[in-house]
């Protein structure tokens, strides 16, 4: 039996509602858990506590002696930020690789025409790979510093290590991504002129991919100088070390001179990257 | 053989990273490396081993006996209120400076065209300057400098990281919409516009229904951020996971440390997981 | 050369792309393959340079069957057999030199090879490539400034520096218009038969194919339809293959029409809608 088409009204989507009410219950019960007061709020207390606390930041504290310690922490967690993101992109490359699929199976693989004995030992290498990658990117920087604090001891060093890894996890994912998104044509040639896996990688994957990797560094980059600026807190080093001290010491006036060293630093840094990733392009 | 002769099109020299560039970076980072005290035999030294050997043998097996277990409850919901919390401020923060900080809704472009003298139009630029500076500055500190620093004005718990996670990540929200905003098809709103639609209507009928998919994916990639956020947050007195990771190591309680990990891995994926369920549905 | 028994491939989706061809080519033979889109010529050339494995029958490489082949002997066989494709599949960020260079890649160890993109290695042999395709200034430039003729010469000088023992050509001028395409076809032609290479070439143009080859292979729905020599190619026959493919059927009309007895036809007149 023939069905005649009539301009029917679209199909109500099941999910909205359900994504809204889910949404609303999470709001309420994390609103209820946090013990926000609203009519404290309102009442101004919180506001007034944060007021007076800002009112003793000012006026920064411009001495000297200060403007040279804060240069010197803004120095040492630049170095921090930067070696470690050197760091992270040494360990990204190698396992973004592991990581990629489409060099393990699909059209590329196949067509290599592997034995199920090799098929599954490439299958099981990408994932011991994505599972490290996973590892290494959940567990946040500051914890992984506080790890090698106590492996190597205080100092800028495990920052570097600490930024190295945890980087190296997110940016070996975001490699793996675009390894797998390349343009396979030229792959497919590459191939059927006889050229082997590594052959392949260097001359069809990886040029293709280099402006993206390139610019998932440097972005990352942005993101390290902030970390960098607080895993000083953990004995790390930096910036982070010296306001550590200065909030609990209860110098105000200098820690303003440090925040702000970390405001023109990230600044800096941002604009600096955004350069070099349009250069690039 | 003769052979048609291709005009070849000038081949545009791109502009290449001049030797001066690379050699600075290069010096940069020769004398960063130093800075940054990178010394790998420090690994390899018999007391990192030890040290290591001590963490693992500590670690291993995990505890996961029921009192720990139903003791990180607590942690965990904290962590993930505190994310959601935070978002919930962030968005009041970042929504309508993100807006204002849009010069397309502000000073500039289609809508503005008619929008009296040359005072005005510079009296429009200063609340979009006042807001781009708020955010800046916002976003630009660390939300754990600014947990710490909550921490110290209102006291310990999950409020400072609230406050935190809010003004830290409604910097980020507020400049990525008024990014958004910005790249909208600016067609549709001239549409409306000749056709005698005021402010509110453009943005309502224009501007925020072509951006809202961005919008929403976006925050929802914020959020999953945040949740790692305010798990961290916890290591300088805002709650959360974290507060119990730094306890847990402080007292050398190194089986607990890797329960803890697990559980932020495991929070963190599933995070993940939600959100890029809705997100693949919103975007798609 | 090549020995195709009873040829045919399915995909793990169900869709028959290659029914069932046989066919034998001698060594040193030009063929040209024509059919309306979607007849499996692509998929067959995908099965000869050994990219996919076929579902059915038989195929033999100088009488080694060279189906079933994996790991070193595949890679060695592949060398033998060069592919220019419709879209060239060349890197347009890396410069023409390594594009061309990349033909070595079958010989070369992953050493070497890395070792190339930092200093190339035999330039002389990628610059004389290239003035054999007629672009000899191209070297340094980077791919992706090229026009799309010049870039399908950068492929056939990637071919040149393989130096296969066959030549598959897929389509390979599609995407350039007519002059370009007469002129690359011919200068396929006379670089495989100056070096005795063997040529099997995709048309999509029929014309061309008539003017260029002394064998003419027509495919459709996956198999051969007819196998000849171009003054065989009758109107009658090139209707029936291309009957229902819009695009050509048109084209082939007037060709019917407009053969003279010496077997090439005249190009569609300028304007007339296609």
């Amino acid at each position: 039996m023939a069905r005649v088409a009539t301009g029917a009204a679209p199909q109500p989507r099941w999910w909205p509602p359900l994504v809204t009410a889910g949404a609303v219950a999470l709001v309420l019960w994390s609103w209820a858990g946090t013990g926000i007061d609203v009519r404290a709020l309102l009442a101004g207390e919180a506001l007034r506590h944060v007021a007076a606390y800002v009112a003793r930041l000012f006026p920064p504290d411009l001495s000297p002696a200060a403007l040279s310690d804060a240069a010197r922490g803004a120095w040492e967690t630049f170095a921090i930020s930067l070696v470690g993101s050197a760091l992270a992109v040494a360990l990204a490359v190698p396992l973004g690789l592991g990581a990629t699929r489409t060099l393990y199976r699909g059209p590329l693989a196949e067509a290599r025409r592997p034995g199920p004995a090799r098929m599954a030992l490439g299958v099981a290498l990408v994932g011991l790979v994505r599972v490290i990658l996973a590892v290494c990117r959940t567990v946040p920087e500051i914890a992984w510093a506080l790890v090698f604090v106590f492996v190597v001891g205080l100092g800028p060093f495990p920052g570097v290590l600490a930024l190295g890894i945890h980087t190296g996890g997110v940016l070996g994912k975001l490699f793996a991504e675009v390894l797998e998104d390349v343009d396979p044509r030229p792959l497919e040639a590459l191939q059927a002129a006889g050229a082997g896996r590594a052959g392949i990688v260097l001359y069809g994957i990886l040029p293709q991919a280099l402006p993206q990797l390139v610019s998932y560094a440097l972005y990352r980059w942005e993101v390290n100088i902030r970390a960098a600026a607080v895993l000083g807190f953990v004995g790390a080093g930096g910036l982070g070390q010296r306001i550590h001290v200065a909030i609990s010491l209860f110098h105000e006036q200098q820690l303003l001179t440090l925040i702000l060293a970390v405001y023109v630093m990230v600044t800096l840094v941002d604009g600096l990257s955004a350069w070099l990733r349009a250069r690039l392009a | 053989m003769a052979w048609p002769a291709v005009p070849s099109p000038a081949s545009p020299g791109r502009p290449r990273l001049s030797r001066l560039l690379v050699l600075a970076l290069g010096a940069t980072f020769v004398l960063a490396l130093r800075e940054a005290e990178v010394d790998p035999r420090l690994l390899l030294q018999p007391e990192a081993r030890a040290n290591v050997a001590r963490f693992v043998a500590g670690a291993l097996p995990p505890r996961l006996d029921a009192d720990f277990i139903a003791f990180l409850a607590r942690p965990v919901a904290e962590t993930i209120q505190i994310s959601v919390m935070g978002m919930v401020l962030a968005l009041a923060i970042g929504l309508p400076l993100g807006m204002l900080a849009t010069s397309s809704l502000t000073w500039r472009g289609i809508l503005h065209e008619q929008a009296g003298g040359p005072v005005r139009r510079l009296l429009a630029l200063l609340p979009w300057g006042l807001a781009r500076g708020t955010l800046s500055v916002f976003r630009s500190i660390p939300e754990y400098v600014w947990a710490f620093m909550f921490v110290r004005a209102v006291g310990l718990g999950p409020f400072p990281g609230v406050l935190a996670l809010g003004v830290a990540y409604g910097g980020m929200l507020g400049k990525v919409y008024s990014e958004i905003l910005e790249g909208v098809d600016p067609q549709p709103l001239e549409a409306l516009h000749a056709g005698g639609a005021g402010r509110s209507g453009v943005v309502l009928y224009g501007l925020l229904p072509q951006a809202l998919p961005h919008l929403v994916s976006y925050t929802l990639y914020r959020w999953e951020c945040a949740i790692r956020a305010s798990a961290i947050m916890g290591f300088v007195g805002a709650g959360g996971l974290g507060q119990q990771i730094e306890l847990s190591m402080r007292m050398f309680q190194f089986d607990e440390v890797l329960t803890l990990l697990a559980v932020l891995l495991l929070l963190v994926a599933t995070v993940e997981l939600v959100s890029g369920y809705i997100r693949a549905r919103v975007v798609g | 050369m090549y020995e195709l028994d009873g040829l045919g491939k399915r995909f793990p989706d169900g869709t028959l792309a290659l029914d069932e061809v046989s066919l034998t080519i001698a060594p040193g033979e030009h063929v040209a393959f024509i059919g309306p889109s979607g007849a499996g010529k692509t998929t067959l050339f995908r099965l000869l340079n050994l990219t996919l494995r076929p579902t059915r029958g038989t195929l033999r490489l100088d009488g080694v069957d060279v189906t079933t082949l994996s790991g070193r002997a595949l890679r060695a066989a592949r060398r033998r057999i060069g592919t220019i494709y419709q879209q060239h599949n060349l890197v347009g960020r890396l410069r023409v030199v390594h594009n061309v260079l990349a033909g070595n890649l079958g010989r070369w160890s992953a050493l070497t090879a890395l070792a190339s993109l930092v200093r190339p290695r035999g330039l002389d042999v990628a610059a004389r490539a290239l003035g054999r395709v007629g672009i000899p200034d191209k070297l340094h430039a980077r791919t992706d400034t090229l026009s799309g003729g010049q870039q399908q010469r950068v492929a056939i000088a990637r071919v040149l520096v393989q130096d296969p023992d066959v030549i598959l050509a897929d389509e390979p001028v599609s995407s350039v218009d007519p002059t370009l395409a007469a002129a690359i076809v011919t200068l396929l032609r006379d670089l495989s038969a100056a070096a005795g290479k063997t040529l099997l070439m995709n048309l999509h143009s029929v014309e061309l194919a008539l003017a260029n080859f002394p064998r003419i292979v027509g495919i459709r729905d996956g198999r051969v339809r007819f196998d000849l020599a171009p003054a065989q190619v009758e109107p009658a026959r090139l209707e029936a293959l291309y009957a229902g493919d819009q695009d050509q059927e048109r084209e082939v009309a007037i060709l019917a029409r407009s053969r003279d007895r010496f077997g090439v036809a005249c190009r569609p007149l300028a304007g007339f809608p296609r």
